[in-house]
């Protein structure tokens, strides 16, 4: 690829102005950068919805203020959640620990040492139950960023929401549920490729009819960019996932107008302020195009691209940490001005720990000073029309349409998985960024500039040494108490429907029900699908 | 005075977290500045590292944790590598790790540990400056 040209000729002492990506910027941006047909930009709430998919946007609706949050024991999330909820967040988002994310119980030999650390313990249907106790599952939506392990929290949450009388018709929320950027990102896996995504399809299929307003899949380039990936690698390798799971569930034979209005995404927001917009516009203009394309959907919700989107947690910096509310409130700018639909942002302490009350409560309120003091949502998609943004928006979704077809000369994303490709271009330009930042080619305010020697600690969030194995103990008593017998027979029933291809949800509900525990599935799956080993590619 | 070999260093991602940017980041630079470079993979146990440095025959392990689990995991490994009588291997580390929880580490007998925005230079030039083959 040519993300990084090499600069050679006269110029190369010149000084040179790039993205954070480092995509080359011209000096000045004009009337000849705009698309020469104005239907390619289209209108608010227009195919192909490059500016924004509604068209009153945040007039007619503010985004969600949504707060990533878990941390310790159920009980522990469960009194953030209230704490947020107070405060005016309007809508949840769950953090599970390590060891649930990887499908391990608390009172697992892998567990040692992490559990309720990253973020909640969620091992049995009565940490779940704990979890959303006194919260309105109707009233609320809940994010849920799990993703191998995300079946069977799926099915307790339907199974929570039973108790609370709330019908799987009636829940709103998403569950992150996307695998193949694990294998791409974030790297949190149980089985290959291949069984995984039988897995998120049956997840689809079973939501398109059980629970139409819940997003089965939040399509993440989160994680992407995260890793160290450009702004188009984000865009074109989530994409590229994105027609992964629209191919698998076409194959189940399922209709694309019908479930993929329920796809979500997730994007994230770094520092670069007019890449970032011009990334979320990109995303939405080259969706609508493959799914119209590619796929034949007609129905607009299927063309649309929403998104939640996170500011970027690889952009803070432990030095200096007051300076990170700066870069997550330029970040969030970034995403209300790209039109996004549901917003995190991060606190300024996530470097050093989980977050402290206080800082999220800062980070919660930067939204509410975007969405109620700055006035930027007075108008839908106030920097359209922009020389610079539209001519960046162009090039990002040129960019990244051309990864997309060389991923599917390479016969579609789970093969170019496979082959380590995403992986290995995402390395390099991990690689290629901190060279720059150690040569102070590129800069972070605090760390290789501008330096302090010492610096005052701030409070953090501890989390309890005793925790884990008061939870351990608390998963070895649920285990006990159960009826034995229709525990085993629900986990026989699970078993047979890796198998025989049935839908897993049906019997999974059931499952976690009778008692049986998140690990104990994920073993199941383990047996019946095999284990997925880190090619450790570098 | 024999003249000293190339270092031999294992990059190992222990726990269950998959945030290997850090790792592969130091492989790739400690490769660059000429050392041999093993990289583990991810979600390895103290068991499956210190075995791996036993068999790589390694002068030093550098660790990258992000998980939080770090009071467990450096430890764990530390005591394996005694057990098999290479208690002279010389671990090294990074993440995100608190200042207290760095003293304690220490203590423990972790050489260095480096925390978010230090540079591959500076982890390069410590290790240049502190580490020599195992038997010299």
């Amino acid at each position: 690829m040519s993300a990084h040209p090499k600069r050679t000729g006269a110029d190369a002492s010149a000084p040179r102005f790039s993205t954070i990506s480092d995509m080359e910027i011209a000096p000045l941006y004009g009337a000849g950068d705009l698309p020469a047909d104005p239907s390619v930009i289209g209108g608010p709430g227009e195919f192909p919805y490059t500016r924004g998919p509604y068209p009153t946007m945040y007039r007619g609706r503010p985004w969600t203020m949504r707060q990533f949050a878990g941390f310790g024991s159920a009980r522990d999330t469960n009194a953030r959640f209230r704490f947020l909820l107070a405060q005016g967040q309007t809508g949840l988002s769950t953090a599970f620990d390590m060891p649930t994310l990887m499908g391990y119980d608390a009172d697992h030999p892998r567990a040692l040492g992490e559990v309720g650390r990253e973020g909640t313990a969620v091992s049995t249907l009565e940490d779940m139950i704990e979890l959303f106790d006194g919260i309105d599952l109707a009233a609320v939506t809940t994010s849920m960023t799990v993703n191998c392990s995300a079946s069977i929290i799926l099915a307790m949450y339907f199974a929570v929401a039973e108790r609370h009388g709330v019908p799987m018709a009636a829940l709103g929320g998403t569950i992150q549920n996307d695998m193949l950027k694990e294998f791409i990102a974030q790297k949190e896996w149980i089985c290959p490729p291949e069984p995984s995504v039988r897995i998120i399809i049956d997840m689809i299929e079973f939501c398109t009819r059980e629970a139409p307003r819940f997003h089965p899949v939040s399509i993440s380039g989160y994680h992407i960019r995260e890793a160290g990936s450009t702004a188009v690698q984000e865009v074109a390798f989530t994409l590229a996932d994105g027609i992964g799971y629209v191919d698998a569930a076409r194959g189940r034979g399922l209709a694309v107008d019908e479930f993929a209005p329920r796809l979500s995404f997730f994007f994230n927001l770094h520092n670069d302020f007019l890449e970032e917009i011009a990334k979320l516009r990109a995303a939405r203009r080259l969706w609508a195009r493959i799914m119209r394309d590619r796929f034949g959907a007609t129905n607009p919700r299927a063309l649309m691209l929403r998104t939640h989107a996170q500011t970027a947690g690889c952009s803070l910096t432990a030095q200096q940490p007051l300076n990170n509310v700066v870069r997550v409130a330029l970040q969030a700018l970034a995403g209300v001005l790209g039109g996004v639909q549901s917003l995190h942002t991060n606190s300024m302490d996530e470097t050093l720990a989980l977050p402290s009350e206080q800082a999220v409560m800062v980070a919660l309120r930067t939204q509410q000073i975007i969405a109620e003091e700055s006035g930027v949502t007075n108008t839908a998609d106030p920097l359209g029309g922009s020389y610079a943004i539209e001519a960046l928006t162009s090039r990002i979704e040129a960019e990244a349409e051309d990864y997309i077809r060389q991923i599917d000369a390479m016969g579609g994303i789970v093969r170019a998985i496979e082959l380590g490709f995403p992986q290995k271009e995402i390395a390099e330009a991990a690689y290629h960024f901190q060279r720059q930042l150690d040569r102070g080619e590129k800069v972070m305010v605090g760390v290789n500039k501008y330096q302090l020697g010492d610096e005052p600690p701030m409070d953090l969030l501890r989390i309890d040494p005793a925790l884990e194995e008061r939870q351990a103990a608390r998963v070895r008593a649920f285990k006990q108490a159960r009826d034995q017998a229709r525990a085993r027979d629900r986990l026989t029933a699970v078993r047979r429907a890796c198998r025989d291809g049935e839908n897993l949800m049906p019997p999974l509900i059931a499952a976690v029900k009778e008692g049986v525990t998140l690990g104990e599935i994920c073993d199941v799956y383990r047996e019946e699908f095999g284990v997925y080993r880190d090619p450790a590619w570098l | 005075m024999k003249p000293q070999r190339t270092l031999r260093i294992l990059v190992a991602k222990p726990g269950l977290d998959g945030h290997d940017r850090g790792a592969k980041i130091i492989a790739r630079a400690l490769r660059d500045a000429g050392f041999e470079v093993i990289y583990t993979g991810l979600h390895q146990t103290p068991e499956m590292i210190a075995e791996a440095a036993l068999q790589e025959d390694v002068d030093a392990i550098g660790l990258s944790i992000l998980s939080g689990a770090h009071n467990t995991l450096f430890p764990a490994i530390i005591r394996l590598l005694r057990e098999k009588g290479a208690g002279d291997v010389a671990i090294f580390g990074g993440g995100i790790v608190p200042p207290e929880d760095i003293a304690r580490l220490k203590a423990d007998g972790v050489r260095e540990i480096f925390t978010p925005g230090a540079a591959t230079d500076e982890i390069v030039a410590w290790i240049r400056a502190n580490i020599l083959p195992r038997g010299y």
